[in-house]
């Protein structure tokens, strides 16, 4: 089980690091979101994994996995939705301002260009 | 009244201004002054004991382990700069009252006034050498709001900003002598340090701190080489130039030499740099100040000349020159102010600060010429006045100095600096007031009104006073001075006296005099000469030097960040993956202590899945719509693996959150090109997933790594299971450490997350009020749009979903505390039932029935959380302490209150503005780019382009 956690985050890592790289802001925007599932799911993990005890206590229950990792996490989940959204309206913007949704500066005049691409 | 008020009340006092401003100009005014006066005469009050020779000291630990404490001073220098400060103050916002215009933003103008009172005064009556360097630095800050006060003039920005590149420079040096000197000394109060002159003289970082606090009392007091800004912050308004430049701004540099002058002085080093600048000041001053032909230009360089003065007799190191300059500081700011004033006057009566242009004045305006004639006088040293009895002690202190083993040089510049001295004065007198009336004004000039003659009158009956009869001031004077010198000297023994026989000093006086008077009649050839002589522009070589070092920092960091993203992105990934693997190389792996779980074939289900969405992105991202659905299978696949793994409420929040990201990232994709199109070479993709696959083996290796390792040291979790239910009256320990154990965390989170939703909000507005928003109104759809915008099955089932979902969210928040759920991710229901309303009726239809704007629930659930966590301070507990306890009420269960349900009501209600917030931002474009949102649900839009177009007109002009 624990291999298949760790390389689910290691193929998210590695995909969302790939559309970070892109040249165009939408692929960024969702390779920072699977960069963020990694992160969150790395996160967790470090409270081990551990099936049917979830942290809410019970008097037949003795074992529970760890709450704070799983604390730690649900914030950052909701944080990472404004930043989601902060990033796609910034890309948005962007894009609304200069018809061009490039995520690298462009040289001059090659707005034009972007112009036929939709 | 304690020190503390004195200094606060400026600052608090700030806030008035602007809020008196629709009341008119003189409640402006008048609040102003009567903050200034309870300032004065809080410190007044303070009198009797700074005359006993008592220091009033108080004092607050701010941040002890810094040393840095809000202690606060006031011993006979401090009094006598804070009398200055306040009482000029006084004046001037009188005087100021009367010379703004009607265009001028008085409310603005008194704000930075008090704000630069407040810093000044916080100056002087500092005890911590850290707190004198942030009211330091205050000045410099407000000083410069107030030169640049007329922001439409270029030399006003221009002004203000040299004046605050110079003072600013100066004060990060001096932020570094005085780190040096409160290291050699172990303490940064006031007190002990000037009570360690053996010690501080003794240490081999006394030359570098010395030099350092110079560099900022030199830049802030005008001293050259650094004199050059002063000149150019007359571009401010006349009242600001009178307060800055007589008593406050430029004599702190000359009050912190004062100030360290027991601790500082008396080494050859203080003598040799200290004097010398002085000197070349204050004949440097001198000079140009002759050749001035702009009335404020003129006093600016007098000014630097007259600090010069000052700093050599601080130089000197002696007691009698320390007693020479206190006098010559109270002189100054009474003479220099009142000329300010009378400049400001001439400046508003005639409409023209030039000499050349000005003459005959004194038939015209004859109260203004006395008062100006008074002081000029006086600053020329002229008998009878006040000026003359302390430039007579300078001199007699320049007799007895000898720099550089020479017996002449300081006499011989001293009398050379007052002879040039006494020329710009009379230079002023006669051809701004003597001379015949000319009738070529910009405007015919006359006496102004009570309210621009009256303070500098005041300030002139002063300098007769002192000059007439000086034993007047002696007594302060001494006690000023024996508050500088410390127990380093005894105070000079020496009278003020008007006549002190035929000493060397009266010649030397009788030269410059006679002197000035040689120099003004033959100033028409010298000034020949001077116009033809080449001499350094000091504005050219400043802007000179920031041009080099903005083109250096632009040549450093252009090619560095040429704005490809990517490639920071790139680099970032490469070198992080880096510094990991060094790390992972250097150190050590332990073996494995947890034993593998088996997998069943569910997990492995859902693993395959996750892969092969993520997977499938990586290479078919291109189609964004399908990729939108691609990753709301790996979110989906998130969530059921956080179910699996015993986190309910973390599987509850992704799966919210889920669902409102991919409705924001639709709303988004509305606009944006529907296809991404190839652009990247196949080299670079190569390179790309390159970068990707090693951050991807790093994280796999570092998470399989620790999940097979348990923690090397035991986590603070066994503390949250054991006291959730205990401390925090809740069984589910998740939602008790969000609410109750790192409450304050989440407290900071959901600030942090109505931040967010209103810099969305902040940008949508900019892009609708800005030229996107015709280019939105003119946009075409890209693609066909649906016929029927508000399906009738869809806004029938919706809104009778609607109390169900606002039930099930309420249900989730009441059971957080004990079961999963809470305030996050009842949150997140909610908003998802008022969006799916959003969507099925229409955005008209929706925020029409809504009652509550978005911004306001934010700021509604951070208050309550606020509020609730300051509850505990009326228990003298700490923020945020909670408290429960359970109550029964007869036809219910019995049932737990709690504060922290209290706040996690705040972070439902933070959540839901936010998120909604945000969301109606997005479709707030979405409405202005479409047609006009129809008032009615369940409408059919007749512009639907199913049918081609023509085919669609064909049938129009059939009637059908």
């Amino acid at each position: 089980m624990e291999i298949l956690v760790a390389s689910a985050i290691g193929i998210m890592t590695a995909a969302g690091l790939y559309l970070v790289l892109r040249l165009r802001t939408f692929p960024v925007i969702l390779g920072m979101s699977l960069l963020t599932y990694a992160v969150n799911v790395f996160l967790f993990a470090s409270g081990r994994l551990t099936t049917a005890a979830p942290p809410v206590l019970r008097d037949d229950m003795s074992v529970y996995t760890d709450p704070l990792p799983q604390a730690l996490v649900l914030t950052a989940i909701v944080i990472s939705f404004g930043m989601t959204a902060v990033v796609v309206m910034i890309g948005l913007g962007a894009f609304l301002g200069s018809n061009d949704d490039h995520v690298d500066d462009q040289p001059e005049g090659a707005q034009d260009q972007a112009e036929g691409q939709s | 009244m304690s020190l503390f008020f004195i200094v606060a009340l400026p600052f608090f006092g700030a806030l008035l201004p602007g809020l008196m401003n629709p009341a008119g100009r003189s409640a402006c005014g008048g609040v102003t002054f009567t903050v200034s006066l309870a300032a004065f005469v809080g410190l007044l009050t303070n009198l009797p004991s700074v005359l006993a020779g008592e220091v009033v000291k108080v004092q607050v630990n701010w941040l002890p382990s810094l040393g840095l404490n809000f202690s606060l001073m006031l011993d006979g220098l401090g009094f006598f700069f804070a009398f200055l400060i306040l009482g000029i103050g006084l004046l001037i916002i009188a005087y100021a009252r009367h010379y703004l215009s009607r265009d001028d933003n008085m409310g603005e103008f008194f704000t930075y006034l008090l704000l630069f009172q407040g810093a000044m005064v916080g100056i002087v009556l500092s005890d911590n050498i850290l707190l004198l360097l942030v009211f330091w630095e205050l000045t410099s800050l407000s000083s410069f709001l107030l030169i640049g006060y007329w922001k439409h003039l270029p030399e006003g920005r221009q002004g203000a900003r040299m004046a605050l590149t110079v003072t600013g420079m100066g004060g990060l040096s001096m932020i570094a002598g005085m780190l040096l000197l409160g290291q050699i000394v172990g303490s940064y109060d006031l007190s002990v340090i000037l009570s360690s002159r053996e010690l501080i003289q003794a240490d081999p970082r006394y030359l570098p701190a010395l030099i350092l606090i110079l560099l900022g009392c030199f830049t802030k007091s005008a001293q050259f080489p650094f004199h050059f800004w002063l000149p150019h912050a007359m571009a401010a308004p006349t009242p600001v130039s009178a307060y800055l430049h007589s008593a406050t701004m430029v004599k702190a540099g000359i009050f912190l030499m004062a100030r360290m002058w027991p601790v500082l002085s008396g080494t050859p080093e203080w003598f040799a740099i200290v004097t010398t600048a002085g000197l070349i000041t204050m004949v440097l001053g001198a000079v140009i100040a002759l050749f001035k032909h702009d009335l404020k230009a003129l006093l600016a360089f007098s000014t630097v000349s007259h600090l010069g003065l000052i700093t050599m007799l601080l130089g000197t190191g002696t007691a009698f020159g320390a007693l020479a300059a206190m006098f010559h500081i109270l002189n100054h700011a009474t003479f220099k102010a009142a000329l300010f004033m009378s400049a400001g006057i001439i400046d508003h009566e005639t409409h023209t600060r030039d000499i050349r242009r000005l003459g005959g004045l004194r038939r015209l305006m004859p109260i203004t010429f006395a008062i100006a004639t008074l002081a000029a006088l006086s600053m020329a040293g002229i008998p009878l006045l006040n000026g003359f009895l302390s430039k007579e002690m300078m001199l007699e202190e320049a007799h007895h100095t000898v720099l550089f083993q020479s017996h002449w040089l300081v006499p011989a510049l001293a009398t050379l600096g007052s002879l040039f001295s006494a020329a710009y004065c009379f230079r002023l007198i006669s051809h701004t007031f003597l001379g015949p009336v000319r009738d070529d004004y910009p405007s015919k000039p006359h006496d102004p009104g009570l309210g621009l003659w009256m303070p500098p009158s005041i300030l002139v009956i002063l300098v007769v006073v002192i000059g007439l009869a000086p034993f007047l001031a002696e007594p302060f004077v001494k006690l000023v001075t024996a508050s500088v010198l410390g127990d380093t000297a005894e105070v000079p023994k020496a009278h003020f006296k008007i006549w002190h026989g035929l000493t060397p000093a009266l010649y030397m006086s009788i030269i410059a005099t006679v002197g000035g008077l040689l120099v003004l009649a033959a100033f028409k050839p010298l000034l020949k000469a001077w116009d033809a002589a080449p001499r350094p522009e000091a504005k050219v070589i400043f802007e000179a030097v920031i041009q080099i070092a903005v083109s250096t920092a632009r040549g450093l960091i252009l090619p560095l960040h040429n704005g490809a993203f990517t490639r920071y992105a790139a680099i970032g990934s490469v070198v992080m993956i880096a510094v990991g693997a060094y790390a992972w190389q250097t150190g050590t792996v332990g073996a494995p202590t947890r034993t593998v779980q088996a997998a069943g074939a569910v997990p492995i289900a859902g693993w395959a899945m996750l892969v092969a969405a993520t997977v499938a992105l990586m290479f078919l991202h291109r189609n964004r719509l399908f990729s939108l659905m691609l990753i709301g299978i790996v979110g989906l696949m998130v969530s059921i693996g956080f179910i699996f793994f015993s986190a309910p409420d973390l599987a509850m929040t992704q799966f919210t959150v889920e669902v409102v990201t991919i409705i924001l990232l639709l709303l988004a994709l509305n606009f944006l090109p529907k296809q991404t199109p190839v652009e990247s070479t196949v080299l670079r993709r190569v390179r790309d997933a390159g970068v990707g696959i090693a951050g991807g083996l790093a994280t796999f290796m570092l998470s399989y790594h620790y999940l097979l390792r348990d923690s090397v040291a035991t986590p603070i979790s066994e503390f949250h299971l054991a006291n959730s239910y205990k401390g925090g009256g809740g069984t589910n320990v998740v939602n008790v450490i969000l609410v109750d154990f790192r409450g304050f965390d989440t407290y900071g989170e959901i600030i942090v997350l109505g931040i967010a939703a209103l810099l969305i909000y902040a940008l949508t507005e900019t892009l609708l009020n800005g030229p996107v928003r015709a280019r939105l109104l003119n946009r075409e759809p890209d693609l066909p749009q649906a016929g029927d915008t508000h399906p009738m099955m869809m806004v029938v089932l919706t809104r009778v979903m609607m109390p169900l979902v606002l039930l099930v969210g309420f249900y989730i928040f009441l059971r957080g505390h004990n079961e999963p759920g809470g305030g996050f991710i009842a949150g997140l229901i909610v908003s998802i039932a008022v969006v799916m309303q959003y969507m099925a009726s229409g955005f008209a239809w929706t925020s029409a029935r809504l009652k509550y704007p978005y911004h306001g629930v934010i700021g509604a659930g951070v208050l309550i959380a606020g509020f609730t966590g300051m509850g505990a301070w009326f228990f003298s507990k700490p923020f945020l302490t909670s408290d429960f306890t359970y109550v029964r009420i007869p036809p219910f269960q019995k049932f737990e209150l709690a504060t922290a349900a209290l706040f996690d009501l705040g972070v439902f209600l933070a959540v839901v503005g936010a998120v909604m917030l945000s969301l109606e931002s997005f479709s707030r474009l979405a409405r202005r780019a479409n047609m006009p949102d129809s008032e009615y649900p369940m409408d059919i839009d007749p512009s639907r382009t199913d049918p081609p177009p023509d085919k669609a007109g064909s049938m129009t002009q059939e009637g059908v």
